[in-house]
């Protein structure tokens, strides 16, 4: 575990790079400089490692099991795959999903999901992503959490976005698709306001 | 949620846009953010003593003091800050609860100061983080047990008059100190015990030779004697038996108590034995009984309170004690058997069997090596001296556990008898400060009378009075004075044993105000004597009866200021009377109205407890208490009777 300290880069840089003011980036970090209250081990600072990232994700969803989404999430902010999300990257992250365009934001859903990132969805990749959101439901639900639910749901989200049948979901496909859903463009729109 | 988490949740909520494009519905309104306020800095005035933090920080945990509205109250319009009179010690670890989500407990701070602190801002202790609870448990419970031996001590201490005999008794018995009764009892008890345990130790010694016979321990020589010093004994504890159980408050529970059943013990023997003396098939376990008897020694428990500590501390290290138990048997069968196979093999050889190797075994690991059992074989010499430097290692591990517990307990003892010795001194002087203060009451009682009085007058006097004492102390004794308006009580000097005489003093106070304003009324053409003595003669029982107890010091003060009596202090009474050059048979009724007046009163009074105030109007005599001059009001005309009148009038019993 690495203890050297990780410094950002200077603030004015982050601002000309991302598309928060000032005062929101100094909100951001000093919630990111200090994730450490929840866990009871050693953090190092300045970054945030996927063990922490889980447990904090996990705090919001209590009843289920977030972990499995976490772990993508992770995956999708650690853009560099150095194992550890610094400031940048979630930095870069949160300014696409709060501040960037409906273009944006559905890239990074794609980036999301795609888990091999090799430019393509496959339902098995689908699969995996449905099973984690549904595992963050938790077992107690209403109506019961059926077995093959989550396969159904992938089955309606590729008939939805597959546009020629080739069993995989491109980049092209996708923002096609969810441009034309107006449910899908208005969620989009949901978290603008959330610093 | 953990509060620390609030400030990931935009993250949390951006997430969800990768939940968008799986969903089949829409989604609902996200809440809007009414006073969506810029994070702003907070400034935290403690005593003085400025913190500053970020407004989202103390709002991470709402259901605190801090964290929620209550603060509000503490804001402070000028400076714009929120002011709290608090420890800023204790502040700092509040705060960092807040920063950093852990609550520390400092060692060095006092741990109700602290708790204070805590049930202040709001904050349950429970939270307080793993690397500090164990000691903020350790001296909460010292504390704990400081104020049950500090209550125990307090109840022993009353006096409850109301008690019953039997409770009474019960007292006796607990705490031989409350009577001299108790405290004979208890030395008997002790004395006859002795002598007792001694009788039973003497009845085995052989005693003498009677010629021709073997040597007979002196049981049996002076049977007779022992017996009759048997029996005395045990009607003692018979009776001491059955008179707590008498007095005990709950007599299945004094039943089941150790002591009682130690006592039971002690004496059933006897009882038995006179039962059972001719049956010669059981006179055999009969004897065997004789042995409970060495039990009433366990009846000096009672007295001593050292002995009574070792039990406590042995019931408190049973574990300890279980487990060095548990781990001498296994020790023990071990080399038991290994001796026993070790020594088979020679001859003539002590180890018989394995439950024979036991004894060797015992002997040699608690280091006693009687020498009746040795090895012989060199396999049987090795593993013996294993067996006893093993021995002293598995003795030696669970003796410090004890005996600290021990010392612990002792010690606490030691210090809680100390702190009771302590303490009757210490609320000495507790008690004689606070007199002090409870003098200024009575002081200014006479200066808020005798405002009123002035007033009442119609004399411009109030200036120079009450000034002297502060805005607090006067709205403390107004209050209390409009208790003694609503009662009709008055306040007492020392009172505790005084009862107040409700009825006479509140005629008393009545009749002060009516008989005043009637002579306020009066003209001036009364003159002494014959106002005065009406006033002796209708309110004779004022200066009988007003006061149970009096005792007067009057002083006669310079004519050129008021002549005012001087409050010596709460013990003395102080009889404050006109003083006046011109008119000196003023002076000599007054003073022979205070010989009559004490004339009537001595009878009754005793002490000097009482401080009166008579407060008469200044003319020429003018009143003041305690040294306070004024310059004399002007007018003497109208003022002359009430002097006089008032005197008698406004006596201020109970002072």
């Amino acid at each position: 575990m690495a203890t050297v300290r990780h410094r950002p880069e200077a603030l004015e840089l982050l601002e000309a790079q991302s598309k928060f003011t000032k005062k929101e980036l100094q909100i951001l970090y000093r919630g990111f400089k200090n994730p450490c209250p929840l866990s009871h081990q050693e953090c190092p600072s300045g970054v945030v490692n996927e063990e922490t990232f889980k447990e904090i994700y996990s705090q919001f969803f209590p009843q289920g099991d977030s972990t499995t989404y976490a772990h993508f999430l992770f995956n999708a902010f650690d853009t560099d795959h150095n194992g550890a999300v610094s400031f940048e990257d979630f930095i870069k992250g949160l300014s696409i999903l709060l501040r960037g365009t409906v273009q944006e934001k559905l890239n990074w859903a794609f980036n999301l999901y795609d888990i091999n990132k090799d430019g393509y969805i496959t339902k098995e990749e689908m699969l995996d992503i449905m099973k984690a959101i549904y595992d963050m439901m938790g077992k107690c639900t209403y109506p019961v959490l059926k077995e093959d639910a989550p396969r159904q749901h992938v089955e309606t989200f590729f008939q939805k976005m597959d546009k020629n049948k080739d069993g995989v979901v491109t980049i092209d496909e996708f923002i096609e698709s969810c441009q034309k859903d107006e449910n899908i463009m208005r969620s989009m729109q949901l978290f603008e306001n959330v610093i | 949620m953990a509060a620390g988490v609030a400030a990931w949740l935009p993250f949390a909520r951006a997430a969800a846009i990768g939940w968008m494009p799986v969903a089949n519905c829409p989604m609902p309104l996200a809440p809007a953010d009414k006073n969506k306020r810029q994070d702003e800095l907070i400034v935290l005035n403690v005593s003085g003593r400025r913190f500053q933090t970020w407004r989202t920080t103390l709002e991470r945990y709402p259901d605190t003091l801090l964290g929620s509205t209550e603060k509000e109250f503490f804001f402070n319009e000028d400076t714009k800050e929120y002011f709290f009179d608090r420890d800023p010690e204790v502040f700092r670890c509040v705060l960092n609860f807040y920063r950093t989500g852990k609550l520390h407990y400092p060692r060095y701070e006092c741990i109700s100061a602290y708790d204070d602190e805590l049930a202040f801002y709001g904050i349950l202790p429970e939270i307080i983080g793993d690397c500090c609870y164990e000691e903020y448990k350790d001296r909460k419970r010292e504390n704990a047990e400081r104020l049950m031996d500090d209550n125990d001590s307090e109840n022993n201490q009353e006096s409850m008059p109301s008690l019953s005999f039997r409770q009474t008794m019960w007292r006796a018995f607990e705490n031989p100190h409350t009577s001299t009764l108790a405290l004979v009892f208890y030395y008997v008890t002790g004395f006859f015990i002795a002598v007792s345990v001694i009788t039973n130790v003497v009845e085995t010694v052989p005693c003498g030779t009677v010629p021709g016979s073997k040597e007979l321990p002196c049981g049996e020589r002076y049977s007779v004697a022992f017996f009759c010093l048997d029996t005395a004994c045990v009607m003692i504890f018979t009776v001491e038996y059955l008179l707590r159980l008498f007095a005990a408050p709950s007599r299945y529970r004094f039943i089941r108590s150790v002591m009682s059943i130690i006592d039971v013990v002690a004496i059933m023997p006897y009882y038995i034995g006179l039962v059972m003396t001719n049956n010669e098939d059981v006179s055999g376990a009969f004897v065997t009984l004789r042995v409970f008897r060495v039990f009433r020694i366990f009846k000096f428990s009672r007295h001593s309170q050292g002995l009574r500590i070792l039990g406590y501390t042995l019931k408190s290290c049973a574990s300890e004690l279980g487990f060095l138990l548990f781990s001498l048997t296994m020790a023990i069968i071990i080399f038991a058997t290994v001796m026993f196979y070790a020594e088979k093999g020679s001859s003539a050889s002590k180890f018989t069997s394995i439950p024979a190797s036991f004894w060797y075994t015992i002997v040699t690991m608690t280091t006693l090596g009687y020498g009746d059992m040795v090895p012989k074989t060199i396999a049987g010499k090795i593993f013996g001296s294993i067996c006893s430097l093993s021995g002293v290692l598995v003795i030696a591990l669970p003796v410090p556990v004890i005996v600290s517990n021990f010392s612990r307990i002792y010690h606490q003892n030691q210090r809680a008898d100390k702190r009771r010795a302590q303490k009757k001194a210490r609320l000495a002087r507790i008690r004689v400060a606070k007199t002090g203060s409870s003098n200024a009451y009575l002081h200014s009682k006479r200066n808020g009378l005798l405002t009123e009085a002035l007033e009442l007058m119609g004399t411009p006097e109030e200036e120079n009075m009450g000034k002297s004492t502060s805005l607090i102390e006067s709205q403390h004794h107004h209050l209390l004075h409009c208790l003694e308006k609503t009662t009709g009580l008055s306040y007492l000097v020392d009172d505790p044993l005084l009862s107040v005489r409700t009825s006479t003093i509140k005629n008393h106070e009545f009749v002060d105000e009516q008989m005043f304003e009637q002579n306020c009324m009066e003209s001036s053409m009364q003159n002494y004597p014959s106002t005065r003595s009406p006033s002796l003669s209708s309110h004779p029982g004022l200066t009988t009866t007003c006061c149970s107890r009096r005792s007067k010091k009057s002083t006669h003060l310079p004519n050129s200021s008021l002549p005012a009596t001087r409050l010596r202090s709460m013990q003395e009474l102080s009889t404050i009377h006109i003083q006046g050059s011109e008119q000196p048979s003023l002076t000599t009724s007054r003073s022979s109205l205070n010989l009559k007046a004490d004339d009537g009163l001595r009878p009754n009074c005793k002490t000097s407890q009482i401080t009166t105030a008579i407060i008469s109007i200044p003319t020429p005599p003018a009143l003041t208490p305690e040294g306070e001059s004024r310059p004399p009001p002007a007018t003497p005309g109208p003022n002359t009777n009430i002097p006089s009148i008032a005197s008698n009038v406004v006596k201020v019993s109970a002072l």
